[in-house]
């Protein structure tokens, strides 16, 4: 199956700043791809570039196979997009304003007043519909700004950071909405900082930083990557020397001390029944044991801790 | 970069000048400035009755003079027009595109199945729309306090020569409305862009006139025993001057409004030949007298747009 959505080296750049460094991404149909990084790492400006509303300075974009800057209605009549902070006409209801999108986007009469009904209900807007968006809350206006995607019945939908703003029942509502709209067929690409609904939602992600992507693939897998595994025991005991102890044991990825008589056991699987035999068979006394899978929060802070440090050492030896 | 387009570049573009043209119908920045033009329209028409009917002329064009006369201290309808007119021009396109970025609707628009310059020409010919429709409510009212007030309905020469003059307001109107799309476009911030509007505006209307002969005589030195030289300035000041709008309104006014005018430079007495001092040009004549006047402001609407459009293709959208 070839990629929906495509990029070759792309880049782009302000005078001196490159914002967007050589990205080269690739989004399978179907699929919901979350684009991670701190801000300014240049999230908005690859979702700008994929829409072909600003030109890149190198590399290409291509959606469904088309050129955004040469067949631009092609691309744009088969892509939803919901910029960051959304905005729409004040004095026009919510309905005024999407039956002004329908109409461009070429959607006619019935067809589009029932479209424009469906979309609406399915964000919950459907009781404010006649209400001017001027009333409306910043959760309201982005929950409006995603009944104009649902409306426009696309392919692919780019979301910047589509949980602005949103409440946490919201929140849960818009995952849900997410997970069917990717059901029905739909691609999805989705920029966030909240990394447990990336987490929920996305089959793959890139972590963006300073305009490159880091890392990109499953959640999983960037788990692995960056922390070496999925699982993270914390394990209390005394009377053993538990690194040595768990050295060499199988889908063990990391030790690390974590306080006094406490240690942190990455790991690939469940491995609790493994260190608590071998602690006992050393002679400890295992006294408190807890797992939890890892984060998508940890492997952010940790992989942009690395690349941080990483950094400075570089900067150390260039100075 | 060259670039090859598909799709028709006029889709969307009858739905966005409608939208264009409603918004402004009901909005209150508009109505005032119509309000402004409206009593200032009676009053001065209410003002040229009452001195046509004092001086009881035999003019064969009565009712022309009615949109000429000026009666001191209020200046002729032909007078209110052109000065008022760029004003509603300007109110009409100062925020035309830095409006809608402002309330981060214009990405939103963009990313339906249009083209930027149906967006852009949908926005000028809304403005036109307005203009279109504000300039014949009030050629109806004039006609009708005319034929009210003075008991004489206007006759054949006359309806024409008045409705080519609203065809030249039409023009006039819109090379300020293309203006100020112009700095709406370059200009992030509103008050700029109008601000920047005004100021040509003042310059053009008021200073222009003062400007062109300080500019000439630095390019033409005049001899006083010299009449070519004399002749020279002359013209090389009637060409600065004619680089202001209001110069050339102010000219088509006149050849329009004022049949007896032959020329709008010095006379020759060459030109006199076979001419009757004080008699009216045909109608015909005074067409082709005025047609380079009306030519050179179409040159300047299409050039202004040349210059919005150029600037507004490559803009990034990032709102
Ligand atoms: N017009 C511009 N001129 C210069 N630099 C710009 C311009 N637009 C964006 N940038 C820079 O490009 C970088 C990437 O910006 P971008 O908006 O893509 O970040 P982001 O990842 O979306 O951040 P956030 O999470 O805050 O939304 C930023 O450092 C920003 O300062
Ligand atoms: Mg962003």
């Amino acid at each position: 199956m070839s990629p929906v959505i495509e990029t070759n080296g792309l880049v782009k750049r302000y005078g001196r700043f490159t914002a967007v460094d050589h990205v080269n991404l690739s989004v399978e149909k179907g699929e919901v791809f979350g684009l991670l990084g701190p801000n300014g790492s240049g999230k908005t400006t690859t979702i700008l570039l994929l829409l072909g509303l600003t030109e890149p300075t190198e590399g290409e974009v291509r959606v469904n196979g088309l050129d955004p800057l040469r067949q631009p209605l092609a691309v744009k009549s088969r892509v939803g997009y919901l910029p960051d902070q959304v905005g729409f006409y004040d004095a026009m209801t919510a309905r005024e304003n999407l039956a002004y999108t329908a109409r461009l986007a070429g959607l006619r009469g019935t067809d589009a007043a029932g479209r424009i009904i469906t979309a609406l209900s399915r964000v919950r807007l459907a009781d404010v519909a006649d209400k001017r968006v001027g009333t409306f809350s910043r959760g309201m206006r982005q929950r409006l700004g995603l009944a104009e995607v649902i409306l426009k019945n696309a392919d692919i939908a780019i979301l910047d950071e589509p949980t602005g703003g949103l409440d946490p029942q919201a929140t849960q509502e818009l995952l849900e909405l997410i997970g069917s709209l990717a059901h029905e067929g739909m691609t999805i690409v989705l920029s966030s900082h909240l990394l447990s609904m990336v987490q929920a939602v996305c089959h793959r992600v890139a972590l963006f930083n300073r305009g490159r992507i880091g890392l990109t693939g499953r959640v999983s897998d960037l788990t692995s990557a960056v922390l070496g595994g999925a699982y993270e025991v914390e394990v209390e005991a005394s009377g053993a020397d538990v690194p040595a102890v768990l050295g060499g044991a199988e889908h063990v990825t990391g030790i690390a001390v974590a306080g006094p008589g406490l240690w942190r056991v990455d790991a690939d699987a469940d491995v609790r029944p493994q260190i608590a035999r071998r602690i006992v068979e050393a002679g400890g006394a295992l006294k408190n044991m807890s797992i939890r899978r890892t984060t998508l929060d940890e492997v952010y802070v940790r992989y942009f801790q690395e690349t941080k440090n990483q950094q400075e050492k570089k900067d150390a030896e260039a100075a | 970069m060259p670039r090859q387009r598909e799709g028709s570049p006029f889709t969307g573009l009858s739905t966005i000048a409608l939208k264009e043209a409603a918004d402004h119908m009901t909005s209150a920045r508009i109505h005032l400035v119509l309000l402004l033009i409206l009593l200032t329209a009676i009053g001065a028409v209410y003002a040229a009755i009452g001195q046509i009917k004092a001086t009881v002329s035999e003019d064969q064009f009565l009712f022309l003079s009615l949109l000429t006369t000026a009666r001191d201290p209020l200046p002729s309808f032909v007078a209110f027009l052109g000065f008022l007119l760029p004003l509603v021009s300007i109110a009409l396109g100062f925020d035309g595109i830095n409006g809608e970025y402002n309330r981060r609707t214009l990405s939103r628009v963009l990313a339906q199945p249009i083209y930027r310059d149906a967006f852009l020409t949908g926005k000028f010919l809304g403005g036109l729309l307005v203009i279109a429709i504000c300039l014949l409510a009030l050629w109806l009212l004039v006609t009708g306090m005319g034929i009210l007030l003075l008991g004489l309905p206007p006759g054949g020469e006359e309806v024409i020569r008045g409705l080519a003059f609203l065809l030249a307001s039409f023009v006039y109107a819109g090379v300020w409305l293309a203006v100020s799309l112009v700095f709406s476009t370059l200009f992030r911030s509103p008050a700029t862009s109008a601000l920047a509007a005004l100021a040509l505006w003042l310059i053009f209307t008021i200073f222009w006139s003062m400007l062109a002969p300080l500019i000439a005589s630095a390019f033409v030195q005049i001899d006083p025993y010299d009449p070519v030289s004399q002749l020279n300035f002359i013209e090389l000041q009637r060409g600065i001057a004619r680089i202001s709008p209001q110069t050339l309104y102010d000219e088509m006014t006149l050849g329009l409004l004022n049949p007896t005018t032959r020329a709008f430079g010095p006379v020759f007495t060459s030109q006199l030949k076979n001419a009757l001092m004080g008699s009216p040009l045909p109608l015909s004549e005074s067409l082709r007298l005025v047609w380079p006047q009306l030519a050179g402001m179409i040159a300047a609407v299409v050039l202004l747009f040349t210059v919005a459009y150029v600037s507004f293709q490559r803009q990034e959208i990032r709102a």
